[in-house]
């Protein structure tokens, strides 16, 4: 009979759709898990709506349920209970280490223009905070474009949700 | 209740395809991106408001999409405008997102659990589209082509949300209180806009899978 953490160790194995160096328990969008007589009830948390991936991810979490021979029930809750800070350390540095600087806290008031513009982002290929904004919108709705000053690099930077 | 919920997910919806007609066409590259990001996700905002509804009308989310008549759609005359030029699309952008901001503080406020948990969703993700709106306002806000579009269009902004809220985005904008272009109506381009959007899920048998 499967087990709950048979179920988390499985979903360790799969890799987020657009930026598969991470996996979905990286990311922290497995909000729980719950068996019962081979029974297993999960909620997702998606991360951003506009996302195009969530079904992938949603299919990917029932494929891995099937395949230890579990039925899935996969609830979508959408509701603000997923933010960047749900990213696990492990999960950040991985994202460094593919070249995309990790999302800043998020905080009770919501970002603004100013602080994306400011230079508290460091560059994931050299560690320098002379970084600036080049575009809010990057190739999916979770990133940001940004440019470093000191090594020259453009890279992608993890909005804060 | 279902009349609002419809009334917004198609607001998204259009306001997003509508977005979409830049793609491959706007004027820097930068926007290029920006405008394809923002309507991919005010598409996904409308699909989770779909999904809300599609529950409540024991319906699913892509048949309130797409399989709808034309008169049956419930979004404001305001968003399905065919806007040909940049000074009106940034106008209709920097109006919508103010109007939207007005409405989702309301909702996230209000009773109905599910509906205040997604709105504060969305509300986090609108913070972006908000700073490309107001970046756009700052620099062009001295261009008479701007100010007179934004005026243009005020009375259908003003339309896009209730009218017990229409006073705070009034104080917001700043612009006098004018008669609304109300819900209810479509404008003339509506029809074409909707052959185009519902071709695909038309074309197909019934009962395909998407």
């Amino acid at each position: 009979m499967v087990t709950a953490e048979q179920v988390w160790r499985a979903f360790e194995e799969i890799p987020d759709p657009e930026i598969p160096v991470v996996s979905l328990v990286d990311l922290g969008v497995i909000r729980s898990v719950d068996v019962h007589d081979g029974h297993v009830e999960v909620e997702f948390t998606p991360t951003f709506l506009g996302c195009p991936a969530l079904e992938a991810m949603k299919r990917a979490l029932e494929e891995k349920v099937a395949a230890l021979g579990g039925d899935a029930d996969v609830r979508v809750i959408s509701d603000d209970s997923w933010s960047t800070d749900k990213i696990t350390p492990a999960g950040r540095e991985k994202l460094r280490a593919a070249g995309f600087a990790p999302p800043a806290p998020r905080e009770a008031s919501a970002p603004v223009l100013v602080q994306l513009q400011s230079n508290v982002f460091r560059c994931p290929y050299c560690n320098s905070t002379q970084t600036s904004l080049e575009n809010i919108f990057g190739p999916t709705p979770c990133r940001s474009l940004r440019y470093c000053e000191s090594c020259r690099q453009p890279f992608e930077q993890f909005k804060t949700i | 209740m279902n009349e609002l919920l419809l009334g917004l997910a198609d607001d998204e919806l259009i306001i997003g395809w509508r977005d979409s007609e830049w793609t491959g066409i706007a004027p820097m590259l930068e926007e290029d991106v920006a405008f394809s990001s923002i309507a991919q996700n005010e598409i996904g905002h409308a699909r989770a408001l779909y999904e809300l509804a599609a529950a409540e009308l024991d319906s699913d989310p892509d048949s309130l999409a797409f399989d709808r008549t034309p008169d049956e759609y419930r979004c404001a005359p305001f968003v399905e405008l065919h806007l040909l030029d940049w000074a009106h699309t940034i106008a209709r952008r920097y109006l919508y997102e103010e109007a939207d901001r007005v409405r989702l503080d309301a909702l996230r406020r209000g009773g109905d659990v599910e509906l205040a948990g997604l709105a504060a969703k969305i509300d986090r993700e609108e913070v972006y589209h908000r700073m490309h709106a107001e970046m756009w306002r700052e620099r062009l806000g001295g261009e008479a082509q701007f100010r007179e579009a934004v005026e243009e269009l005020w009375p259908h902004a003003l339309g896009l949300v209730e009218p017990d809220q229409r006073a705070t985005l009034v104080e917001r904008v700043g612009l006098a209180e004018v008669t609304p272009v109300e819900r209810g109506a479509h404008v003339a381009e509506w029809p074409a806009l909707w052959e185009e959007m519902t071709m695909v899920r038309r074309s197909e048998p019934a009962g395909a899978q998407w």
